[in-house]
């Protein structure tokens, strides 16, 4: 499947941020083509959250431009990018522990409902149909990560592997343009990690677009149609897994030599 | 099924309600289930913030002075319709919960305690200092009752059953709004602010808007509580009434709706049946309010079900790793 070339959803353009002396992000640019799985791969400490942040709304960029979907979204708040249909995940799963399962996946309905603050103290009939609407895709989104059979099980006691899933499917529950995908195979096991693997290619076989941030090589060659490495802030590397793995900037800063696809 | 759970609850509490109407004879009776009323709509506001939106207020006896005094100044002194002063009393309450709110929710924990500290401070000093309009420390009296279409509400039976029936509606209200999109939205972003950002909801607007709400609810209370007494004071409106307020909330329990009427009850009726409470009134709650946190910090009904709960789990000889 071969896209055309012009047809990138997320473009960064010299994207800058410090930290005080520590300069996290580095004059950044590359573009993320519509439909694709982007992975960016760099050591710990090398931008890569910092880089989802600045996406996400999370973070400022003090120079560059990020944009979306043909406009510019650097600078705006975290709600207002999650509106224009960017979702994602956290590196340390950021689930809401006092609300179920299901509850969670709900409040990912949250921007393609209405029912405000009045609305949903009186619950008239069209807020009722709503909810009931919410509740109804929210156990779609559930069923697709296999979750269902826990929908009303607090959220907080639920193994960090299956913490992880439940952060998608409330991701995916928002419908977004782009899913921005923070470690998540990170403490997921074998069986678990193949199974997040299946996933994201079936997100691609959808349309979705992803943006993945992930320290296993493994899952990430096996997945990205292109590669951003990242290293001390700044990109040395950006293009399909195979010139990846021969580069030798990245083998000497991330990959070392003894990695094989 | 969860649908039928609660029409059970509301007829059950219907029942409780006009079953003492009929039953009870004491006027003296009657007047302390309309305090345990009215302190019932201040504490359930102040859970929606406090218990599930997680937002401390120290200050929200404010808004309730604000609503018993706009009902206050505007029958006794320029006679306009009780109901309408009541309006009057809800818009302004509201208005300056959204010019305090707009700042002050920017800020967090600590910071935003006392910010409404200091908003209940300065309110307590206005109502003490515009004695013109306020009658100053010493109260303002004369204050008309409420009357529903010529009949007027000026004993405490009467009364009761109105209190009731708007205890009634604003429980239904915010039940149905703790399980509704806004009700998740916040009890979301009590949990984790980034994530309910990360999905689209503006935090910012949400913690006004139930803000706005919570106060709303106060000044409804204090309005109904001017009409009740016909005299209102300061004194009842000050820090120690705000925190009073704060220990019905977690000794009722945080976000539970029907905890807020058990949290009113037991502090409203407590007072009554203690004199010591007249001298070591401060040290009592503050006592309370200690235990309650350190032991069931859940408060009272779901505090003694865990402990329940725990003690059973050990006697199986269950273990907690």
């Amino acid at each position: 499947m071969s896209l055309p070339p012009d047809q990138t959803l997320l473009e960064l353009h010299e994207v800058s941020l410090a930290f005080g002396g520590l300069q996290a992000v580095e004059r950044v640019s590359f573009v993320v083509p519509e439909g694709a799985v982007k992975a960016v791969i760099g050591p710990n400490g090398a931008g890569k959250t910092t880089l989802f942040h600045l996406v996400s709304g999370f973070l400022s960029p003090q120079q560059g431009r990020i944009i979306f979907q043909a406009a510019e979204i650097q600078g705006l708040p975290a709600h207002l990018i999650a509106r224009r249909g960017i979702a994602r995940t956290f590196q340390l799963v950021q689930l809401f522990d006092h609300l179920t399962v299901l509850e969670n996946v709900m409040v990912g309905r949250h921007r393609l409902s209405r029912a405000g603050l009045l609305a949903g103290a009186l619950q008239l009939p069209r807020t009722r149909a709503e909810e009931r609407h919410i509740r109804a895709r929210a156990m779609e989104a559930l069923e697709f990560v296999g979750l269902a059979s826990r929908a009303d099980q607090s959220a907080a006691v639920l193994p960090l592997g299956l913490k992880r899933l439940l952060e998608i499917a409330r991701a995916l529950a928002t419908e977004p343009s782009l899913l921005l995908l923070d470690e998540p195979a990170s403490g997921l096991d074998t069986v678990e990690t193949e199974r997040l693997k299946e996933m994201i290619l079936a997100f691609k076989e959808q349309g979705l677009t992803t943006l993945l941030v992930e320290h296993d090589m493994g899952l990430t060659m096996e997945v990205a149609d292109e590669i951003a490495v990242l290293n001390y802030g700044k990109l040395i590397a950006d293009g399909p897994p195979r010139a990846i793995q021969k580069n030798p900037e990245v083998i000497a800063a991330y990959l070392g030599t003894d990695w094989q696809a | 099924m969860r649908f039928a759970g609660l029409l059970n609850r509301w007829v059950i509490f219907a029942i409780a309600v006009l079953a003492l109407a009929a039953g009870l004879d004491n006027e003296y009776y009657f007047t302390l289930l309309n305090f345990i009323g009215i302190h019932t709509l201040l504490v359930v506001g102040l859970n929606l913030l406090l218990g599930y939106a997680g937002q401390i207020s120290l200050g929200h006896a404010a808004f309730f002075g604000l609503g018993a005094y706009a009902s206050g100044i505007l029958t006794a002194t320029y006679g306009v319709n009780p109901w309408l002063a009541l309006l009057a009393g809800l818009a302004i309450s509201g208005l300056a919960a959204l010019l305090i709110g707009i700042p002050a929710l920017k800020l967090r924990g600590y910071y935003l305690a006392m910010a409404t500290l200091g908003f209940g401070i300065i309110v307590y000093i206005v109502l003490n200092e515009a004695s013109h309009l306020t009658g100053g420390p010493s109260g303002l009296s004369g204050i008309p009752s409420l009357s529903l279409a010529g009949f007027p509400l000026n004993t405490a039976r009467r009364l009761y059953l109105l209190i009731w029936l708007a205890v009634g509606v604003i429980l239904a209200l915010s039940a149905n709004l703790v399980e509704s999109r806004t009700g998740r939205a916040l009890r979301a972003l009590h949990d984790t602010e980034a994530a309910a950002e990360s999905l689209g909801v503006d935090t910012a607007r949400m913690k006004l808007k139930i803000f706005i709400w919570s106060a709303l609810y106060a000044s409804l209370a204090g309005s109904l509580y001017a009409h009740t007494l016909n005299f209102i004071a300061p004194a009842s409106f000050g820090f120690m009434f705000s925190i009073k307020l704060v220990t019905m909330v977690v000794l009722g329990g945080m976000a539970s709706i029907w905890g807020s009427l058990l949290g009113a009850g037991v502090l409203t009726v407590l007072p009554e049946v203690l004199t010591a409470f007249h001298d070591f009134e401060v040290i009592i709650f503050g006592a309370i309010l200690m235990v309650v946190m350190i032991f069931l910090p859940r408060g009272l009904v779901r505090g003694l079900m865990d402990l329940r709960e725990f003690r059973r789990y050990k006697r199986e000889g269950g273990s907690l790793v």
